[in-house]
């Protein structure tokens, strides 16, 4: 069978059950004890044969997390989070000794990927579309590893990056999210597990999609992933992230770092679909996905897109963001964000100007049924040297039911009169007369709304590679399963 | 194939169908003609299934289920369709997309395999250009910025896509022009057989001209007061409703 035809068929059964990729692969694990201290932290630096400068930073990155009040930024309603009762490193055993080949994968994990439909044997894979997968904490393979090295692109895990590309890791990591900027950060750099690192050299065009998928498995696992990509000048590439986790009654936490740096000319489009598992209809368990994202557009003309489709986790708080600094750089935003049942979302983007003639533009739709709450909570920063910075924001809520919420929170602070903010906001129920006219054309009421609640997220989703746009639409469809009665 | 026995319906607490009876054949056409507020579109939205309607009395039966106990899109799938007077418009839903999406969901209903994208193309190319549609057009929006005759089309053309057993057209005739209007209903009149049914709602005469009904019926205040064959349309438009009502 082709791969896309696999993937396609994937995605027609997801419609089985209320969350497909619930199910978990029973592997033996490492795993040291629970909680938070230095010593786990040595055990996961050792576990990976870090050098030590890699030790003293994380070490460092721990000493600050310990100062740092927890940010309260959000208007999420987040239980303490007990940092002492996570197990902060899991991998499967089979993983340990770090497979060369495909072939000596544990096949049960290579299984669990196709469950997901993300086939890793290379004669299955997407057309065009390499991918890195970390199952819990260590990255499991790279695919067309040899043909990115030809064109010079180096993209592996970030564990792998530390060994490999010292230099390059040294300078770029931490220098778009400071360690200390708030907790989250600061836990992650302190024990993160793994991530992909990519950089892709001067002129070149990354001639496929780059992916990640992520996996959280073993139980009461935190998953800390690290990701830096690297567009050196005149480059291009495209990324994309995808997320799952099976259904655990407790709550997990994800708390990932990605850091963006584009120069000169360089373009890095960065696309996420979120699928994490987001709990039970009463609320119970769900992954917290509390996740940094900073792009630097450092370099002049550089740009950086931001695109997401966020339909799971019990509560998500992201804010992407852009910083522009190069001359006539650009950044932009655009997301779906959609809650149902208990659901929590609280995000949005920064885009802080600082170089002349920058521009960004937002799209956000906001999507709420059940009980759910939605917000976006943006900002839009001008600073005094950003002559004739633009910034053009769009904002759409849509109610399914009214139980829910939508909130729209735009800051915008202006430091420079030649620049121009423009904002726009809509909240509006779901058309009941749109809804009766897709049924009295034969569509059951599930299929109306996830037609109706696809269109209003178009001009999104036609933001997504291709190839994956496809499995966006069902997955938005999905997602809103049981919000219409 | 549709058998209306004394039906009463009401919204909001205000009664707008006050006992009617209809009763079409297979392979009939009957025109529902009645001034605006009759309750002409109401009677279109019951029989689709439309909520927040209380059918307070009276019974509908369509090919010998009750049609009352089907779902909206059950009726659908059943092959009950209703141009509606005011198409909606679905933002971000490419034309054609929907149309395959409905022809989809049908052939799922009835237990058929989805049509593949050849074949549909084919299908919805030839039925467009039976009406005069571009096919340029059926990549923008579903019916949004599409003019009001456009929207009508558009209408007829997923009734012929769709190929329904019974159709009900509410008020398709206004807001075409007079070329509109003959192609309008050459595309009806291209579906009508001795299998399909068509319950043709008009305020106007003029629209009979291209689609000749077997039956007419005035309706008033929720009734029908009269019913005739196509020489009551014309009788119709000669008297006007006020007098024909009376001397009902
Ligand atoms: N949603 C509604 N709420 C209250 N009254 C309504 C509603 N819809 C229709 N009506 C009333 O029902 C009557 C019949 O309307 P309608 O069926 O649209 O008439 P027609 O299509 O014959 O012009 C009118 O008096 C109209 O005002
Ligand atoms: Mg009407």
């Amino acid at each position: 069978m082709a791969a896309t035809e696999q993937t396609i068929k994937q995605v027609n059964t997801l419609g089985d059950t209320d969350y497909k990729y619930g199910f978990s692969t029973e592997l033996d694990e490492i795993r040291p004890p629970k909680g938070l201290n230095e010593d786990i932290i040595k055990f996961i630096s050792a576990q990976k044969d870090e050098p030590e400068w890699m030790l003293d930073w994380r070490l460092n990155a721990f000493k600050i997390f310990n100062k740092l009040p927890k940010p309260e930024w959000a208007k999420l309603n987040i239980p303490e989070i007990d940092y002492q009762d996570c197990y902060y490193y899991s991998i499967p055993k089979s993983l340990k000794d770090k497979p060369k080949s495909l072939d000596e994968i544990d096949p049960e994990i290579i299984k669990t990927y196709e469950k997901l439909g993300i086939p890793l044997k290379e004669q299955k894979m997407l057309s065009g579309i390499a991918v890195d997968a970390v199952f819990d904490s260590v990255s499991v393979a790279t695919t067309y590893k040899k043909q990115l090295s030809d064109l010079g692109i180096v993209f592996c895990s970030i564990s792998e990056a530390v060994k490999t590309h010292p230099d390059l890791v040294k300078k770029y990591l931490g220098s778009v999210i400071p360690v200390s900027d708030h907790s989250f950060a600061a836990l992650n750099s302190a024990v993160f597990t793994d991530g992909s690192f990519i950089y892709i050299p001067e002129g070149v065009r990354c001639p496929v999609e780059l992916s990640t998928y992520f996996r959280i498995n073993a139980m009461n696992t935190g998953q800390f992933e690290r990701t830096l990509i690297i567009a050196d000048k005149d480059s291009y590439v495209s990324y994309l992230e995808g997320c799952t986790a099976p259904m655990r009654d407790e709550n997990q936490l994800h708390a990932a770092n990605v850091e963006l740096v584009a120069l000169d000319n360089a373009e890095i489009k960065y696309s996420t679909v979120q699928n994490w598992y987001p709990g039970d209809k009463e609320g119970k368990g769900g992954i917290y996905n509390f996740v940094t994202k900073r792009g630097a557009c450092r370099g002049k003309n550089s740009k950086i897109s931001w695109t997401q489709v966020e339909t799971g986790s019990a509560i998500t708080w992201k804010y992407p963001s852009c910083i522009l600094q190069g001359d006539n750089s650009k950044g932009e935003f655009y997301s779906v964000a959609i809650t149902n049942n208990m659901q929590q979302a609280d995000t949005g983007t920064k885009m802080i100007h600082i170089g002349k003639n920058t521009s960004s533009k937002i799209i956000s739709k906001g999507i709420s049924a059940g009980k759910a709450n939605n917000t976006y909570r943006g900002l839009v920063n001008i600073l005094s040297k950003a002559k004739n910075a633009r910034n053009f924001t769009q904002c759409d809520s849509l109610l399914i039911g009214n139980k829910c919420g939508a909130h729209t929170v735009p800051y915008i602070e202006s430091s420079n009169s030649d620049s121009m903010v423009e904002h726009e906001a809509t909240t509006s129920k779901i058309n009941e007369d749109q809804l009766f006219y897709c049924q009295q054309r034969g569509l059951n009421s599930e299929d109306a709304v996830g037609l109706i609640v696809n269109g209003f997220c178009k001009e999104v989703l036609q933001h997504l590679p291709m190839e994956f746009a496809v499995e966006a639409q069902k997955l938005v469809a999905i997602s809103l399963e049981g919000s219409v009665g | 194939m549709l058998e209306i026995k004394n039906l009463h319906v009401s919204i909001e607490e205000k009664k707008i169908i006050k006992g009617l009876n209809l009763s079409i054949n297979k392979g009939e056409v009957h025109a529902l003609m009645g001034p605006n507020g009759s309750g002409k579109s109401t009677l279109s939205y019951v029989l689709s299934g439309k909520d927040k309607y209380e059918i307070d009395d009276g019974t509908i039966e369509y090919n010998e289920k009750n049609l009352l106990e089907l779902d909206v899109d059950e009726r659908a799938n059943e092959g009950l369709f209703l141009a509606f007077q005011y198409p909606m418009e679905i933002p971000g839903v490419q034309t054609s997309f929907f149309l395959k999406t409905a022809i989809n969901s049908k052939r799922k209903y009835l237990g058929h395999s989805e049509m593949d994208a050849l074949e549909f193309a084919k299908l919805m190319k030839s039925k467009a250009e039976e009406l005069n549609i571009n096919t340029e057009m059926l990549k923008r929006d579903l019916n949004v910025n599409y003019s009001g005759g456009e929207k009508k089309k558009q209408e007829i053309l997923q009734m012929s896509m769709l190929s329904p057993k019974m159709a009900i057209l509410d008020e398709t005739d206004s807001g075409l022009d007079i070329d509109a209007l003959r192609i309008v209903s050459e595309g009806v009149n291209k579906l009508r057989s001795k299998e399909n049914s068509f319950l043709v709602i008009t305020h106007y005469q003029r629209l009979l001209n291209y689609i000749k009904p077997d039956f007419v019926h005035i309706i008033a205040d929720g009734r029908i007061v009269k019913s005739g064959d196509y020489s009551l349309a014309l009788e119709l438009e000669e008297k006007g409703y006020e007098e024909i009502s009376k001397s009902a």
